[in-house]
């Protein structure tokens, strides 16, 4: 059976995601990362940030959700249950801080099959509320036995 | 370090993650799926057990990459782009390792690599970086 292929070039609506102080120091204690311009808004700005500064790969906290809609959306059609992370790229803009708003717009870049599996190709746009772009991802999810 | 020729390889992070590891990612991040967090459900699945998030350990690998080229300055890392490839486990140690391929004295390009034991969890990454001005 044909990949469904439908889906290709549709977007979801944007999700906006509000950057805060607590949330960047959470996500950088479980990930070990200990530079005090992650925690301390004095230290923040003496190194030229607005406020305390998130991680490159905090990213993930404000852009997912623009995704989670696009994985269960019946035009993708896509099997979850046998769905792996296959593959992330990310390319950051502009870097955020505690208290911006960030908001990102979910798109299918790609499906297609090949060996068997199902390759099912996100793309998400993430911009502050200046509307700098701060982030874009391509995630790749990959489905085994379509 | 401020001079990188390709070829060079990047200071290793070895990252022993606790058991709790990914119930705090998960709620550092959102993503509860229950193969993280729940062994039992893990197991159900035929999954060995808990198996840890694949963005927290591209996580480990931007950390490793900024630290080894700009001193974790959050400015640096221009891009990032990784295949996750085997799973990897709580309580076990992982090893982030890189090798310089480009440099041009503002930008570095890595290929790195994170291995849990024989496994490597994430292959083929390429890393760009921007190198501080000093």
């Amino acid at each position: 059976m044909a990949i469904k292929t439908d889906a290709v070039g549709k977007t979801w609506p944007p999700f906006e995601y509000e950057v805060g102080r607590e949330k960047i120091g959470e996500y950088c204690r479980v990930m070990g990362i200990e530079n005090p311009v992650h925690f301390d808004p004095v230290a923040a700005r003496d190194a030229g940030f607005r406020d305390v500064v998130a991680p490159p790969m905090f990213c993930v906290v404000y852009s997912a959700g623009a995704l989670g809609p696009a994985i269960f959306d019946p035009d993708v059609a896509m099997n979850f249950a046998a769905m792996v992370h296959g593959g992330q790229e990310f390319e950051w803009g502009e870097p955020v801080c505690s208290g911006d708003m960030i908001t990102t717009t979910g798109r299918c870049l790609e499906i297609y099959e090949k060996d068997g599996r199902g390759f099912y190709v996100f793309e998400s746009t993430s911009v502050n509320q200046d509307g700098e772009q701060v982030v874009r991802g391509v995630w790749t999810n990959i489905v085994r036995g379509v | 370090m401020s001079q990188f020729s390709p070829g060079d390889r990047i200071e290793e992070l070895r990252v022993t993650p606790d058991k709790y590891v990914p119930h705090r990612y998960a709620g550092a991040s959102g993503d509860f799926n229950p193969i993280h967090i729940d062994p039992e459900f893990a197991k159900a699945v035929g999954l060995p057990g808990s198996i840890l998030h694949g963005l927290y350990v591209m996580g480990l690998v931007a950390k490793a990459g900024a630290v080894a080229v700009a001193d974790g300055d959050p400015r640096a890392l221009k891009k990032l782009s990784v295949q996750f490839r085997g799973m990897s486990f709580p309580e076990r140690e992982i090893v982030v390792s890189g090798e310089v391929t480009e440099s041009d004295g503002e930008r570095v390009v890595l290929d790195v690599v994170a291995t849990q034991g024989e496994n490597q969890v994430i292959r083929n990454a390429t890393a760009e970086l921007a190198v501080p001005s000093s």
